[in-house]
């Protein structure tokens, strides 16, 4: 299995990710130069956190233009696995893998903390070893996560359960999301992006260990594919 | 700005100065070299006033790989790493332009780190402002905060530690000093030396523009109402081209194509290009023509002085152009040759053809004149020393007799909502302090801990300066200072190692601040010399003044230390009920200083607290042991608002009360919030308790005090709060402030 790592500039939780994955759950990865193809057949694409081009003119705006992202969305669309982690997250919104868009939080300040969350949707590659409804201890760190999307779009998101985290409640919200939004996935449930950083709750060494689950519901979910 | 025709006036020398210069050189000096002297012999640059001061401190230890002199200094952590770490300050840039200001001081520190060949993989921040009941206070507050955010969180270093007061002494000159530490391996220990005849020297990273012009003579001078007119003296940052920077140095170095690196802050290519050369014995030749530069018609004084932020100046081998070029083109960063490495001594500049400086690099980077400035103890000294505290309480005596008057639950109220002692969870919450996932203890505890990845150890992370202290005593102050941050690192389960300063004072020139400077440096060179945690560098900003008078001395000490085995991490809070808690050493009377004082009483007077340092030795040896020995579930340094609040402090992390009874002579103020140094509350499980104190044994003072028990904190028939109530409060009182 390997799985590969997309850096652009301005990535910053890129080599955390890489960490996570061969250390903890001793995948193989590639990390791909933002100017580069995908190359190899990939299990997983991640698009890690960070302030790609600075975050100039809005986050993930400028990244969706980077080269390797044609091959990234061709690689979605034959329903290859995506997980897009903040920065990522964004990118994958603005490159339209998925739907929706961030606005700055409403507070306007930037926000490093650890929140609680809530799985709405286990039924996906990225969250099938978790319970529905169970809660999660996975810190956030952005100053645009304020997930939004007009009622239609809303509505569709919740028709086809695509709505996969939330933030546990109102106070637990760091960003004024609508309906507490933290995560969502595409229809086809291949692509999939978060604010919370899994990968900063991965060890137990670290104050949080939840975030683990993501990720062995991904490795999980390959290797049944695989068998 | 200055109505002179002196030329040397213009950029800041004085006329004895100036004919310094001329008997140097031989000659007047042109244009252009006035500007590079006025800037290389600045405060900021040369050191002149301190200098002669600096040396009294302690700088070599067997952990020392690199002391003061380059970009940062450099320890030994074993395992063939090693630990590059500094603190600067950016105090003038930040009261001017806040945001930038303290956005740029984050930059500037952490291109030292990885100029030395180390991935930066943590910051700390000091900061000192005005109390926050002032609108202007608030805005500075906000935006030097917005300001560290800005600059860290994007480049992908964590802020994971620090601390910030307040004291009117700050109001219109905030003080905003970052530290930054890094880790590489030994083979990877980069210097900034120009060698090797015929090296080319090449500028890389950003182009350079007419920013932060003359911004280091800028820095060295006092501010006045007229400073915003040098706003076009702070530098913009773009921590997105930093973050490439990064990446792309870090990148060129593992290639070992190298001769020599520095970053370009402070007085930019000038000052580059005459300390790389002075410290290699060789001279440079450059040509400002070459230089990429982001406006048309700049002067050769404006290239060699700009300020431009994300800028390196490397000297690689001979042939290896090509390589640089190719790595910083990998990261859309200019790589450009503009001159090459000379024997001849000489900083010389073209421009168009034409030789428009010639200079001798030792000169200009190391004979800048020393002084030793006039010292004199401040009239305010024995006055303030002398304030008889027990005269507070004689009016409360009677009062002391209807006992139920005193409300101490208030009191502790009180002091735990002042700006100085609430929670900073409203700052450290903006900083992302997780990225690079290393980070074991948050913020919000004694010291921040870190893991090495790949390796059994941790580092151990902390700021520490009371200024209170050193204004009324610099001396003991500054020994309390490294105190303080010692007791922080060890109980965090930590070895303090060494330390950089951030030397903040007023005017050097008055007798009473330059008494201020020496003492406290004394004080931190004495308690340094006895923890055996050399000084490997650090800053000096003189000059902190507004028209109201200088700041409090505030010699902040960044300190690290090493954990030998990351089991020893350490936090400050209560972990089960039940546990027993000791107090390590022995309170006694000693408000003098303190923030009960400050706080209840609106005084900044008294004699501090008394330190001994082989008594403080022993407390932390002794408590470090502990932790080692696997019996301490938590341990907190008593020193700011005494007992009371770091009781408090330990109680609200898992929302564990404590059941205290103490035995005392003291006086109930003194008994909860003496600031007596030297003191750390632990707390550990009751069937160790025989253990413990075999362990302890003779060598130190302590005192079983209670038990960790309930939701509440209850000492003697004195305080009894419920803790989540008490907690919010001290949550909520900065952000209040702010709203207000």
């Amino acid at each position: 299995m390997r799985f590969g790592i997309v850096t652009f500039p301005g990535s910053n939780c890129d080599q955390d990710l890489r960490y996570v994955v061969e250390e903890v759950f001793e995948i193989k990865t590639d990390m791909i130069w933002h100017k580069e193809d995908l190359e190899n057949n990939y299990n997983a694409i991640l698009l890690p956190g960070g302030f790609s081009y600075g975050d100039y003119l809005r986050s993930g705006a400028i990244a969706r233009f980077s080269p390797v992202m044609d091959s990234v969305i061709d690689f979605a669309n034959q329903g290859g696995l995506v997980l897009g982690i903040c920065n990522g997250f964004q990118i994958l919104m603005e490159a339209g893998l998925l739907p929706g868009a961030m606005k700055v939080n409403n507070n306007l300040k930037f926000v490093c903390k650890h929140v609680k969350l809530q799985i709405k949707n286990n039924q996906t590659p990225f969250t099938e070893k978790l319970e529905r409804d169970q809660i999660l201890n996975i810190p956030v760190a952005h100053q645009e996560g304020n997930f939004y999307i007009d009622d239609r779009g809303l509505d569709k998101l919740k028709v086809n359960d695509q709505i996969v985290l939330k933030y546990l409640n109102d106070s637990e919200n760091p960003n004024g999301s609508i309906e507490n939004i933290a995560g969502i996935c595409n229809k086809k449930r291949n692509v999939f992006g978060l604010m919370p950083h899994p990968e900063r709750a991965s060890e137990d060494i670290l104050s949080s260990s939840d975030g683990k689950k993501i990720f062995e519901s991904l490795i999980s979910f390959l290797k049944e594919g695989v068998n | 700005m200055n109505q002179t025709n002196k030329p040397w006036e213009i950029e800041g020398l004085t006329e004895q100065e100036y004919n310094m210069i001329v008997d140097l050189l031989g000659r007047e000096p042109n244009y252009t070299e006035l500007g590079m002297f006025g800037v290389m012999w600045s405060e900021h640059c040369s050191y002149k006033n301190s200098k002669a001061v600096l040396r009294n401190f302690p700088t070599e230890g067997e952990v020392v790989l690199q002391g003061p002199g380059e970009n940062a200094g450099i320890i030994d952590i074993g395992d063939n790493q090693a630990l590059s770490f500094k603190i600067e300050s950016h105090n003038h840039p930040s009261a001017i332009e806040p945001y930038q200001g303290a956005a740029t001081g984050v930059g500037g520190i952490i291109r030292d780190i990885f100029t030395m060949g180390a991935r930066p993989i943590a910051l700390l921040d000091s900061l000192r402002f005005g109390f926050l009941d002032d609108e202007h206070v608030k805005y500075l507050f906000e935006e030097v905060v917005a300001g560290i955010a800005g600059y860290g969180n994007s480049i992908g270093v964590p802020t994971v530690g620090g601390e910030t007061y307040f004291s009117n002494s700050y109001q219109g000159n905030p003080l905003v000093n970052a530290m930054c530490v890094g880790v590489m391996d030994h083979e990877d220990i980069s210097t900034a030396t120009a060698s090797g005849i015929g090296n080319p020297v090449m500028v890389v990273g950003a182009a350079t523009g007419r920013d932060g012009i003359q911004g280091a003579s800028f820095a060295s001078d006092e501010l006045t109402d007229e400073s915003e007119e040098d706003r076009p003296a702070v530098q913009v940052g773009d921590p997105f081209m930093e973050k490439l920077l990064l990446e792309a140095s870090l990148e060129l170095i593992k290639t070992g194509c190298l001769v020599g690196i520095q970053d370009m802050g402070a007085a930019g290519l000038i000052s580059s290009a005459s300390e790389m050369a002075s410290r290699g014995e060789t001279g440079i030749e450059l040509d400002i023509d070459l230089v990429p530069k982001r406006e048309e018609g700049m002067n050769s004084y404006e290239v060699l002085l700009s300020e431009s932020q994300e800028r390196m100046l490397v000297i690689p081998e001979a042939g290896k152009e090509d390589l640089v070029e190719q790595i910083f083109s990998k990261w859309d960063l200019n790589a450009a040759v503009i001159g090459e490495v000379t024997d001849d001594g000489m900083i010389r500049v073209l421009n168009k053809g034409k030789k428009v400086a010639e200079v001798p690099a030792r000169i200009l980077a190391d004979d800048a004149p020393e002084y030793k400035r006039e010292s004199k103890e401040p009239d305010y000294y024995n006055e303030l020393k002398s304030f008889d505290i027990d005269s507070l309480f004689s009016i409360e005596e009677n009062r002391l007799t209807r006992k139920d008057d005193i409300d101490y639950n208030n009191i502790l109220e009180s002091i735990i909502t002042s700006e100085n002692i609430a929670s900073k969870s409203y700052i450290y919450e903006q900083y992302d302090h997780m990225v690079q996932i290393n980070t074991v203890v948050l913020p919000g505890s004694d010291a921040a801990v870190l893991r090495i990845k790949g390796k059994d150890k941790g580092l151990a992370l902390t700021t520490d300066c009371n200024s209170r202290y050193c204004y009324l005593d610099p001396e003991r102050g500054g020994e309390i200072a490294v105190a303080e941050a010692a007791r922080n690192i060890t109980c965090s389960g930590g070895r303090p190692l060494a330390i950089t300063d951030g030397l903040n004072f007023g005017n050097p020139m008055k007798p009473e601040i330059f008494w201020q400077f020496e003492k406290s440096i004394k004080g931190i060179s004495k308690a340094c010399q006895a923890l055996n945690t050399p000084v490997t560098g650090g800053n000096v900003s003189f000059y902190n003044e507004n028209p109201e008078g200088a700041v409090y001395p505030t010699p902040i000490v960044g300190m690290v230390g090493l954990l030998d085995k990351l089991e020893y991490a350490t936090d400050q809070f209560f972990k089960n009920i039940g546990d027993l808690i000791i107090l390590l050493g022995k309170t006694e009377s000693e408000l003098g200083g303190s923030q009960y004082l400050e706080s209840i009483h609106g005084h900044v007077k008294g004699r501090i607290p008394e330190l001994d340092l082989e008594k403080e030795k022993k407390i932390q040896e002794t408590c470090l042991e502990l932790i080692k020995a696997g019996f301490v579930k938590s341990a907190h340094d008593c020193s700011d608002g005494g007992l009371a609040v770091t009781l408090f402090e330990s109680s609200i992390g898992n929302l564990k009360g404590a059941d205290i009874k103490i035995e005392s002579n003291l006086k109930a103020e003194e008994l909860l919030f003496s600031e007596t140094q030297s003191r750390i509350v632990i707390s550990l499980a009751r069937e160790d308790k025989e253990m413990v104190e075999e362990l302890i044994g003779d060598s130190i003072e302590y005192q079983v005090i209670g038990e960790v028990k309930g939701e509440r904190l209850k000492i003697n028939n004195l305080i009894d709060i419920y803790i989540e109530e008490l907690k919010t409060k001290w949550e909520e009182a900065i952000p209040l402030k702010l709203i207000k």
